[in-house]
Order: C-alpha cells, then structure tokens, then sequence
C-alpha cells in the first residue's frame, strides 16, 4: 500500500514523528479495531481513531440516541435523536475520514455471538457501562487472546486499563467476580459530568494507537484512575493474579456466559 | 572533496513545510541503511529544516548547498530504519 497525496497531508503530522512516519500510518490504515458501545466513551474514541486513520472500525451498538445522550456523546446530534447510535457513528466517523470504513453492528453482545464478532478486529475497545458487559467483554478477549482497552467513567472519575491476554492482568485479576446488582451505580442513576468521558476514551484511543504501532508502554498491569475534580491521575498497579479464574494457571472458566443485566439496562 | 552519487533523487519544488520533510522523510523510509538520497527543493527555510529534522532522526547530513538563484540540495545519508 502506498500513500497517495491526499493521504500524505491528511496524515503529515503522523508521518513526521520519528515514532509513526509513512509505515507507522499504514500500520495504522490496515489496523481492525472494534468497539463496544458508541456512547460516551465509544464516541470520542471512535473518532480521535478514525481522525488517525485506524482503517476499519467495528461498531456494536443496539442503542438509539435519546436528547440525554447528547450531553456527553459527542457522535451523534441532535436531529439524529431515535436514530442507531451505530449508524450515527458510522456517518460521522466517515464523514470526518473517508478512509475508514465503519462498520456498524446492531446487535446485543452476548456469549453467543462476541467471540464472532471480535474474531476479524486485532484490538477490542470497551465502551460499555454495565458489569455483565464488562465481564463479557473481558472474558472474550482473555478466551480468544484479543488486546482489550477498557475504559470506565461515573460522575467524576474515570479508569482506563489495557489487558493483553498472557502478557497482564485481565479484569477478573482485579475482581474476581462482577458486583451485586444494585451495589455500583450506573450512569443513569449517579449522573457523569459531560467531558468525562472525553478525558478517558482520549485516553483508550491513545491506548490503542500504541497497541497498533507498538510504541510505548501500554497500560498493562496497570489501572489509570483520573479524578475529574482534583485534576489528578493516579496509576494502581494489578499484578496479574495466578489465581484468577480467566486468565490464571488453572482457570475455572473455559467458555462464556452470560450474566443478568437484572440491575443495569443494557445501555452504552 | 568526492562527490557523492545518490541512490534516489528526489524534486519537491513548489512544495512548503511541513510536507518538504515529510515528503523526504517518505522517501527515506523506503531505502536501505546506507544509502543516499537527494533532495531538490526550493522553499528557503526547508534548506535549514529539513537537515535539522533529519539528523534529529538519526541521520547523516552529507551537503546543504545551493545551487542557483532559487534551489537547494540536500544530500542525506540513511543511518537507520
């Protein structure tokens, strides 16, 4: 693949960082990401890797877009209210680089169809704001050895980690087994305040840039927790647990499944 | 003081920063170790950029001349991939 001339400005302040250059960029055009969810995290991630060139972008979304959404969720519009929040993204992504191409898949994830859905993508992008999705997501990436960007975000404090199965920690390292329902608020319950999620899908989408040009440090056991109101990060180390039931020396989970979303409505 | 046969030319006239060096750097990339490209170019503060730009990515600058009223070559020796 060569860059054509519409490509070499579109890209030129890639290619000039010793760290990209026209091979880094073309790594990046022939890179297959998909992401889990195209709300508040999924929006900004989505586009910060579609504005780098990331060549297919994958896009599981069931949701339709409410005016609540809009607060945060900065793919969609407001005459797309009630519109696919996946087909949204895919017009803007496209709209913002004709080089990528969206895919836009709307389906509920579920252990029935999420390790087909992941099988053609080299890196998956958590999204999600429930814990069944989570566990789901993470339990997919460790069984089919997927890189996982996972990124969390409620009211004012967000959390970013890169699972890289057999190298780090995965989810369950850190909590074996999802929350009660009812313990954790979601989104909806405790609000999050609008840019948020700006400040950590910036961060996952950073996260996965470097996964596909393979510059840097990803953040591999590690948990990157930012606390909006006291403008500080911090970084938790995860040590990978030996012990833990996906991804340990004896693992008790060989195959999927499902957990009640009794407590969380499915929403991204 | 030898003169030096380049393994690839390269004309970017009409062109202005930044895509004078990315051009160059475009064309770095696709050589091997060792050899030499050069640079035709006619944009003034290219002829200071683009050897300052190139040896901040390791390589060597072998000349920075110019040659009549309005171009400049550059000759750039690759030292690295």
């Amino acid at each position: 693949m060569e860059l054509n001339d519409e490509q070499i400005h579109r890209y030129s302040r890639h290619i000039i960082l010793p760290e990209v250059g026209g091979k880094g960029q073309k790594r990046l055009l022939s890179a297959r990401v998909i992401m889990v969810g195209a709300g508040g995290l999924g929006c900004p991630v989505g586009y910060y890797l579609a504005a780098a060139g990331v060549g297919t972008l994958g896009v599981i979304d069931n949701d339709t877009i409410e005016l609540s959404n809009l607060q945060r969720q900065i793919a969609h519009s407001t005459e797309r209210v009630g519109m696919h929040k996946a087909d949204s993204a895919k017009k803007t992504f496209e709209a913002l680089n004709p080089d990528v191409n969206v895919i836009a898949i709307k389906e509920r994830i579920s252990k029935d169809n999420i390790l087909d859905l992941i099988k053609d993508y080299d890196i998956v992008v958590d999204g999600s704001d429930n814990f069944p999705t989570r566990y789901l997501v993470n339990d997919a990436c460790v069984l089919s050895g997927k890189p996982l960007v996972s990124g969390a975000i409620l009211r004012f404090e967000g959390q970013v980690t890169t699972i890289l199965p057999g190298e780090g920690h995965c989810y369950r390292c850190l909590f074996e087994e999802p929350p009660p329902p009812g313990l954790v608020p979601s989104c909806q319950e405790a609000g999050v305040l609008g840019a948020l999620p700006g400040v950590i899908g910036g961060l996952q989408a950073m996260e996965v840039l470097k996964l596909i040009l393979g510059k840097g440090e990803p953040l591999k056991n590690r948990l990157l927790i930012y606390d909006a109101l006291k403008a500080s990060f911090r970084k938790v180390k995860i040590p990978k647990n030996p012990k833990c039931p996906v991804c340990g020396d004896d693992p008790t989970i060989r195959e999927l499944h499902d957990y009640e979303a009794e407590y969380c409505q499915m929403r991204f | 003081m030898e003169e030096i046969k380049p393994d690839k030319t390269i004309n970017i006239k009409g062109l202005v920063c930044p895509y004078t060096f990315v051009k160059s750097k475009l064309a770095i990339e696709d050589m091997e170790v060792g050899e030499v490209l050069e640079i035709v170019l006619d944009y003034p503060e290219a002829s200071r950029s683009i050897p300052k730009s190139m040896e901040d990515h390791g390589h060597k600058v072998l000349k920075v001349e110019k040659v009549n009223d309005t171009d400049w070559v550059i000759v750039i020796r690759k030292e690295r991939d």
